[in-house]
């Protein structure tokens, strides 16, 4: 039965429309642009940590296509990585890696190191030889204490103190290379990763919108989701809406829902009924 | 995306969401039919959206339909739109290096009757949204007219007004969209669908 079926799962990539989408741009279609994320995602080792940070707008080409998206992805229990680049694939690489790492802790029976997830995701960016646009940030902590790492998108790494990456890096850096300490406290390593951000947010146009921040420690993590709104919208002072019966309706049609309650009732037995009774 | 035109947008109301889009197929510049269907009933509560290269919205519409009765088959319930979202997500993935050429758009009512809308660009980034999405080749005209017509707990009727409108004045200014609209609203107790008149030029 399941030979006639189309095959489902399979795993792995299909290129069955390449030829076809080659062949289309060939004769000049234009084709249509992914979602990047023009990104700032910058993260730090203070005293006791790591504190990750990110903008939160998503872009297709100049247009803004999500106003409060999220860079800050789960991997494990003590580990959180941002994305920049596509921004499905920083979405599909790291959900797929964070299951690969919860795999791999049921396996062992310990939490996972931060080398592992980065060895895991610099393998499989490097096997796909940049094609799988992702530019992470890795930050948690281990066994070994406080990790960061950046991953590249052709799969090389770096372990620093302070990285940021994105199109929003450079107005970053610059916030963290004049006021980066070793064992900064909590309190001023979340203010200054929220400084570099909306260093980004600023004066980078990929970047905008609100502050994500993510602090990691030894045994907590806090997820810090719109830590600073330097962008509220302002309030609309008019109602746009229109009377009712502006368009013209052509034709209507309604389809009424009906709730279908599925009951047991118990049906009473007489005791005239006796089965076992010859 | 721009050889046969087509525009889709979803809102969210208060305890209703709705849907539309254009009608038109073109092949480029020439008008085909103005009876295309580009939204799709998932589940009673729940549509796609699927604007986009025609010969691929019809192959995705096919196996949306395959793949959510499988489900259905497989869970004995109905899809969750926010599932749904993630199984069109990984489908398009799948394809990251040879795309479908599409947008899908995905507007319905959870289990509880909460409001859900999301949209995904061509390689299956969600982009999920409390107010509105757009999709297709007006999406800049779109974002223009939600972004100012759109407010939050808009009532069913008021909601497919602020919809209509929107659709209608933004393919007004594609050439590749239009030629007639429809627009469905998902309410806990009913779902109308409504053809809009529209400029036909």
């Amino acid at each position: 039965m399941t030979s006639r079926l189309p095959s489902q799962a399979k795993g792995g990539f299909n290129f069955d429309n390449h030829v076809r989408n080659a062949a289309m741009e060939g004769k000049g279609a234009a084709l249509p642009k992914a979602t990047k994320t023009g990104t700032t995602i910058v993260g730090l080792i203070y005293k006791d940590g790591v504190v990750l940070g990110a903008d939160t707008r998503a872009t297709a080409g100049p247009i803004v296509a999500d106003k409060n998206c999220e860079k800050i992805h789960y991997l494990a229990p003590n580990m959180y990585c941002c994305g920049a680049g596509t921004a499905a694939d920083t979405e599909m690489t790291t959900s797929l890696i964070s299951s690969q790492l919860e795999l791999h802790r049921l396996a062992t029976g310990r939490q996972a190191r931060i080398v592992t997830a980065m060895t895991l995701l610099k393998q499989m960016l490097f096997k796909y030889q940049g094609h799988i646009g992702a530019a992470l940030i890795l930050g948690g902590v281990d066994i070994s204490g406080p990790q960061l790492y950046t991953i590249y998108p052709h799969g090389s790494t770096d372990k620093l103190p302070y990285v940021t990456m994105g199109s929003g890096s450079l107005n970053a850096m610059s916030v963290f290379e004049s006021r980066w300490t070793p064992n900064m406290d909590r309190e001023s390593a979340i203010e200054l990763v929220k400084d570099a951000i909306e260093a980004g947010i600023f004066n980078d146009l990929g970047s905008g919108s609100n502050v994500d921040v993510v602090v990691l420690t030894k045994d907590k993590v806090d997820v810090l989701r719109n830590y600073a709104r330097p962008n509220e919208r302002g309030v609309k002072e008019a109602s746009y809406v229109f009377r009712r019966g502006t368009t013209q309706v052509l034709k209507t049609s309604i389809r009424d829902m009906v709730d279908i309650k599925e009951t047991v009732e118990s049906i009473a037995t007489s005791t005239a009924m006796e089965v076992d009774a010859v | 995306m721009e050889y046969n035109g087509g525009a889709v947008v979803a809102m969210v109301g208060k305890n209703c969401v709705a849907i539309a889009c254009d009608k038109r197929l073109g092949v480029q510049a020439m008008t085909i039919s103005t009876e295309f269907k580009k939204i799709f009933q998932a589940t009673p509560k729940t549509y796609l959206g699927l604007p986009g290269l025609a010969t691929d919205v019809q192959t995705l519409a096919e196996k949306f339909r395959f793949k959510i009765n499988m489900y259905k088959l497989k869970e004995e319930r109905e899809i969750e739109p926010r599932t749904l979202a993630h199984l069109v997500s990984s489908t398009l993935y799948e394809r990251r290096f040879g795309p479908w050429f599409t947008e899908p758009v995905v507007a319905g009512l959870d289990k509880n009757n909460n409001p859900f809308i999301c949209n995904t660009d061509t390689i299956g980034c969600i982009n999920f949204a409390k107010d509105f999405v757009v999709s297709g080749t007006s999406t800049n005209q779109l974002y223009g007219m939600c972004e100012s017509l759109w407010e939050p707990d808009l009532e069913p009727e008021d909601l497919f007004e602020t919809i209509s409108q929107a659709l209608m004045n933004a393919v007004d200014r594609d050439c590749l969209a239009g030629w007639g609209a429809e627009v469905v609203v998902i309410t806990p107790d009913k779902i109308i669908t409504r053809t809009l008149k529209s400029r036909m030029d």
